[in-house]
């Protein structure tokens, strides 16, 4: 073992075990009534160990090819880093005035952390070992912070349902890789590739396999747990859950059927094709009738998996960039939606859409930033979301799916409408009795300064894309 | 290797103690039943890789380290379902799944 190559390529995730102690000990031997202490030392952490991931990691494996690193791998490493940061400046007012109370400070941090900690493993494995580990890690924490408020009943049965689900899920995935497994004779990523017979019972592995990935991208058989657990749990989970989960487990559902199952590529094309579109149709359609907005969100991040999955069926480097750009520009969207629901339903307690009549009298930047996001998130012109979703498009023409589009397309329409219902509930309807004029603290406002300069700047400076890009051409 | 047993006998075990699980975890109305299920799926995929790794593929230990780990993960997987399952128990009085119903569409 060359202890230099460990700390060269496993960094990431070794600065993150470190702050994870680091606070622990900070949370220790700071005196009860200056908890907030904690939570100032939990960001500044974070914020060094994020500017830290921007260096890029050198190109290598470790332990036996168990852990890959690669330039890409690094840079979005680096992007969930910013996410999660974005999160975090969200959450201190609900840490500050809802946990502390409760005596709890940095406990939501350790286990926010530890999750990420395992999507970090997840996306660099390099054998099903490490794939299930890094699962384990990413689900674990998730279900223990879903039931953090104590005295809702909805917070319990949202982690309940998670738990559960998220077990079933992973054992069914459990018996898919004991097949490939017992097929290819061995757990390696770098030797199923080289295997060539395809056997029946590998391909109910992989199926098997694939459905366990797809329950945490939240694809339509397997969504039901998305609406009630983002609706019970708390919002800043709720986002994290959207967000940097989704977009792991789309960037390992990538690395999984481009490398080592890229023989049966004529299934998992059509696979896919089959969940894309029912994926778009489901979500969309619940997105029309929900009322609450945290399950509006839930319902339209089901469909938005729905049109990622159109890029992931190109399986080339062209669908590696424009998947990773969409995700980039996805976090940036859905953090600053779901930031604006979390710091009203704070504020005021009210999370229904027809709450938000007349939002944009009392509070206009906010109502501003919504809408930025709602607009990003549907796809129209100036913002970023037209880019990324554009790209996906291209992939799946490129590829010869005009239909696929064409119900894409169909698909970007219906969500259009809902999109705009809360815009027109804050900006063209009085109310009255609208939410009431409320200051963010500190923190949320530069998260949402933040959010809002980069869904505009995302979208323009195409640099970022030509990064990707480059970054990508790995995966033939 | 267990003399006069073949790898189709043990994998057609596991494959029946597999949905044995599957069953019961849909069927259940018992949060703690569910667990039980979970935890005989989960077992079942232990069993799995140890018999693979034994009879099919016995020149490394991949199997069997496997295996180690599920028993592992099982068991932190099971205590925290179990602390989520208590915070159910005193919000609602119950542990049946039917009284779990507040968030539905």
């Amino acid at each position: 073992m060359n202890w230099e190559n460990l700390f060269a390529l496993m960094r990431n995730e070794i600065l993150l075990v470190i702050a994870v102690l680091a606070l622990i000990l900070v949370d220790l031997f700071t005196p009860k009534a200056k908890k907030k202490f904690v939570i100032h030392t939990a960001n500044v952490l974070f914020f060094l160990f994020m500017l830290w991931s921007f260096v890029p990691l050198p190109e290598g494996t470790l332990f036996g090819g168990s852990f890959v690193s690669k330039p890409l791998i690094g840079f979005f490493k680096a992007v969930m880093n910013v996410g999660v940061m974005l999160i975090m400046l969200q959450a201190v007012e609900w840490v500050r005035k809802e946990l502390i109370p409760q005596g709890f400070a940095s406990e939501f941090y350790v286990l926010l952390w530890s999750s990420l900690l395992g999507l970090d493993y997840l996306i660099s494995s390099g054998d099903f070992l490490m794939f299930y580990l890094g699962l384990e890690l990413s689900a674990l924490p998730v279900a223990a912070l879903a039931a953090f408020e104590f005295y809702r009943k909805r917070s319990a049965e949202a982690a309940v349902k998670y738990v559960l689900l998220a077990a079933m899920s992973s054992a069914i995935m459990l018996f898919g890789i004991s097949l490939i497994y017992a097929t290819s004779g061995s757990i390696y990523f770098d030797d199923i590739l080289h295997v060539n017979q395809m056997p029946l019972l590998e391909l109910v592995g992989f199926v098997m396999m694939v459905s366990g990935v797809a329950f945490k991208i939240s694809l339509v058989p397997f969504h039901f747990w998305t609406a009630d657990v983002y609706e019970g749990a708390p919002t800043v989970v709720s986002n994290y859950l959207s967000v940097i989960s989704k977009g792991a487990a789309v960037f390992i559902l990538m690395t999984l059927l481009f490398v080592p199952l890229r023989r049966y590529e004529g299934t998992w094309t059509l696979m896919l094709w089959i969940l894309a579109v029912l994926t778009m149709f489901v979500g969309n359609f619940f997105a029309l009738r929900q009322q609450n907005m945290k399950r509006f969100l839930a319902f339209s991040s089901v469909a938005q998996a729905g049109f990622i999955l159109l890029g992931v069926i190109g399986g080339n480097a062209m669908a590696v960039k424009t998947v990773i750009y969409f995700l980039l520009i996805y976090i940036f969207s859905n953090v600053a939606a779901f930031g604006v629901v979390h710091v009203i339903a704070m504020h005021s307690g009210k999370e229904n859409i027809d709450d938000y009549t007349g939002l944009y009298r009392t509070n206009p930047r906010l109502s501003l930033l919504l809408m930025l996001a709602l607009f990003s998130l549907a796809g129209i012109p100036p913002v970023a979301g037209f880019f990324g979703k554009f790209f996906l498009y291209a992939t799946a023409a490129h590829k010869g799916y005009y239909w696929l589009v064409f119900i894409a397309v169909v698909n970007v329409t219906i969500s259009l409408y809902y999109y705009l219902l809360p815009v027109r509930a804050a900006f063209l309807r009085r109310s009255e009795n609208p939410i009431p004029y409320f200051r963010s603290d500190i923190y949320s406002k530069l998260g949402f300064a933040v959010l809002a300069a980069g869904l505009i700047v995302i979208g323009l400076y195409s640099p970022l894309y030509e990064y990707i890009a480059q970054l990508s051409q790995i995966f033939q | 290797m267990i003399e006069g047993i073949s790898i189709q006998v043990i994998l057609t075990f596991t494959t029946v103690l597999f949905f044995i699980g599957l069953y019961g975890f849909l069927t259940r109305t018992h949060l703690i039943g569910i667990l039980i299920s979970l935890e005989l799926m989960l077992n079942s995929e232990a069993i799995n890789f140890v018999a693979v790794n034994k009879y099919l593929h016995p020149q490394f230990l991949q199997g069997a380290v496997f295996s180690l780990f599920i028993l592992a993960l099982a068991a932190a997987e099971t205590a925290l379902a179990l602390a989520i399952i208590l915070q159910v128990y005193r919000r609602t009085g119950s542990v049946d799944v039917k009284e779990v119903k507040e968030l539905k569409y």
